[in-house]
């Protein structure tokens, strides 16, 4: 192919790759909320990214108002997160294990929720939100890159509002020191499950767009979603933590990060990588962006004296 | 003003591990008292500031604060009625977060977090007014992150914040043993000034003899989970080093174990 031709190609594939992009941004939102504020990994995503979408394709599919369904969808989200983390919290089982069991539970769930394996939803049928059909040649209104890029914007100024509140400041002391904020009178394990509710909620919400998106929900959409997540907020803050210190601009430099994770994607897929190695290769890129941090306090720093117990 | 009825305390029970770190003991505190803690390693100092604050649940025995009833009531709940510094200066502030949130979640303590705007914009003037005591210059970084802060400076910054809302009891788990000795003693003396300042009642732990002599109005020293010494008033103020190893060997029938705690 000769490199005018993939240029185009790439161009043309644009739009597309900058809406599937955005929509995980919201997605990649929620996980910042977990990782980076709770400091917890929570893996119910990878169930939860499929929750949201099948409580709203079967919605629409029983004729419910569009906008009714991401609602109950980001509900349904909720719900996911609020079971994670009871089981955190009330009976004390270890973050991660607690998303697995989520996670697998959610699988039973989501399987008896679209009642097969799969479900489609015609955009010529049932007036979606968004769509594939929607990212050119339509008005601005309708185009859903627009559409979501609003609702990133209008996502990070509630986050910001929030965060900025007595309680949304104690979640993240919550997140930050839990003994200060227990010595401070913060109910730790309570901030902890609100917070994993309001992630997976995102979760859901970023869930129910792509299956409108995508015209289509499958049981296994949300495998590896926690890694994608997390690459957005990799890849955001590797690209843009140095200028975005700002909190709403560290949920943007998200939102940036997971567009760039989906168009360096198409890069790759269009230079010819097999695609079975797709997996392999993200979680390679995250799992060296992750260890950068720690090999640098480890080896690429000298010993510093402090005064210790 | 704090009463502590015969409180027992077992960590790893039926296991090789098992250590009675609170055997029995109790302990009566009138209001506005400071009473310093010192023990050999092991003999439950900070076992007992825990059981206070509630970290964990005592075994058997009841303590009140201020006539109610806290036994069992969860850490987050009791914080209400006490202030906390703790030996690590990272433990008592979030250090990703600002001076000024920090003092703002402090200035919160007990009571509900709502959905209000964190920090109002009158609370900064009272934030710098407060800073101004501690004379570290912090009041012209509100903004600076606390991670930023050297360990005196987290600590001076945690007891402005364990005492800004003013606590029924000012629990000090040797606040100042991670600190060299020149910021250690800024510290205590700031210590003074806010237990002053406010007429507090304190506990303090300190692993320096001299320390405990030197300040409050009454000293306690543990052994193995239980009071072995009561020195107050009179017999306090005259107090000297020397006289606390002998009276410590008489009452336990030991030497003193800890050598930090006599050459400190």
């Amino acid at each position: 192919m000769d490199i005018m031709a993939f240029i185009m190609t790439f161009i043309n594939a644009l739009p597309g790759n900058v809406a599937q992009g955005l929509i995980w941004g919201i997605m990649g939102i929620g996980v910042f909320i977990t990782y980076r504020i709770l400091d917890i990994a929570d893996l119910t995503v990878d169930g939860s990214m499929c929750t949201g979408g099948a409580v709203c394709i079967m919605m629409m599919l029983a004729g419910h108002n569009p906008w009714v369904a991401l609602i109950a969808s980001v509900v349904a989200g909720m719900l996911t997160g609020f079971v994670t983390g009871i089981l955190h919290t009330l009976l004390g089982i270890p973050a991660i294990l607690s998303g697995i069991l989520t996670q697998i539970a959610l699988y039973s769930v989501n399987l008896k929720i679209m009642t097969r394996a799969n479900q489609s939803i015609s955009v010529d049928k049932y007036d979606l939100l968004v769509s594939l059909r929607y990212v050119r040649d339509v008005p601005l209104l309708r185009n859903t890159i627009f559409f979501i890029a609003v609702l990133i914007i209008i996502l990070i100024a509630l986050l910001y509002w929030f965060f900025g509140t007595e309680l949304g400041c104690s979640l993240r002391a919550t997140g930050c020191n839990g003994n200060m904020a227990r010595a401070q009178g913060i109910n730790t394990n309570r901030n902890k499950v609100l917070g994993l509710m309001i992630s997976n909620g995102l979760v859901a919400l970023s869930s129910a767009l792509l299956v409108q998106y995508q015209g289509f929900a499958d049981v296994n959409m949300g495998r590896g979603a926690i890694v994608i997540g997390l690459a957005a907020v990799i890849i955001g803050e590797a690209i843009l933590g140095k200028v975005f210190r700002n909190f709403a601009l560290r949920l943007l430099a998200v939102a940036f990060g997971s567009i760039i994770y989906y168009l360096v994607l198409q890069f790759v897929i269009m230079i010819g990588v097999d695609t079975d190695l797709l997996k392999l290769f993200t979680a390679a890129v995250v799992a060296i962006f992750l260890s950068i941090p720690y090999l640098k306090k480890t080896y690429w720093t000298k010993p510093v004296r402090r005064g210790g117990k | 003003m704090l009463e502590i009825l015969d409180i027992y305390k077992t960590f790893n029970p039926g296991t090789v591990n098992e250590k009675c770190a609170l055997n029995g003991l109790s302990l009566t505190m009138d209001d506005g008292d400071f009473v310093t803690v010192i023990g050999g390693n092991g003999a439950g100092k900070s076992t007992l500031l825990n059981a206070i604050a509630g970290t964990w649940l005592v075994d058997e025995g009841k303590i009140l604060i201020d006539g109610v009833d806290v036994t069992k009531l969860p850490e987050h709940k009791r914080a209400k009625y006490l202030g906390r510094v703790f030996q690590d200066p990272m433990t008592g502030t979030a250090a990703s977060m600002g001076i000024e949130e920090n003092l703002a979640l402090a200035k919160r303590r007990g009571k509900s977090r709502t959905l209000k705007v964190g920090i109002r914009k009158s609370e900064r003037e009272e934030y710098k007014e407060l800073l101004k005591i501690l004379d570290l210059g912090l009041e012209d970084r509100l903004t600076s992150k606390v991670g930023l802060l050297s360990g005196g400076q987290r600590q001076a910054l945690t007891l402005l914040m364990a005492t800004m809302q003013k606590p029924k009891l000012l629990l000090l788990d040797e606040h100042t043993a991670a600190l060299d000795p020149k910021t250690a003693a800024k510290v205590l003396e700031t210590t003074e000034l806010m237990v002053k300042r406010n007429n507090l009642t304190t506990l303090m732990i300190t692993h320096n003899m001299k320390d405990a002599i030197l300040h409050g109005n009454r000293l306690i020293m543990l052994k193995d989970g239980k009071i072995i010494l009561d020195i107050r008033g009179e017999e306090k103020k005259k107090l000297t080093v020397e006289d606390l190893l002998h009276k410590f060997e008489e009452a336990s029938g030991e030497e003193f174990t800890n050598d930090s705690a006599i050459l400190g």
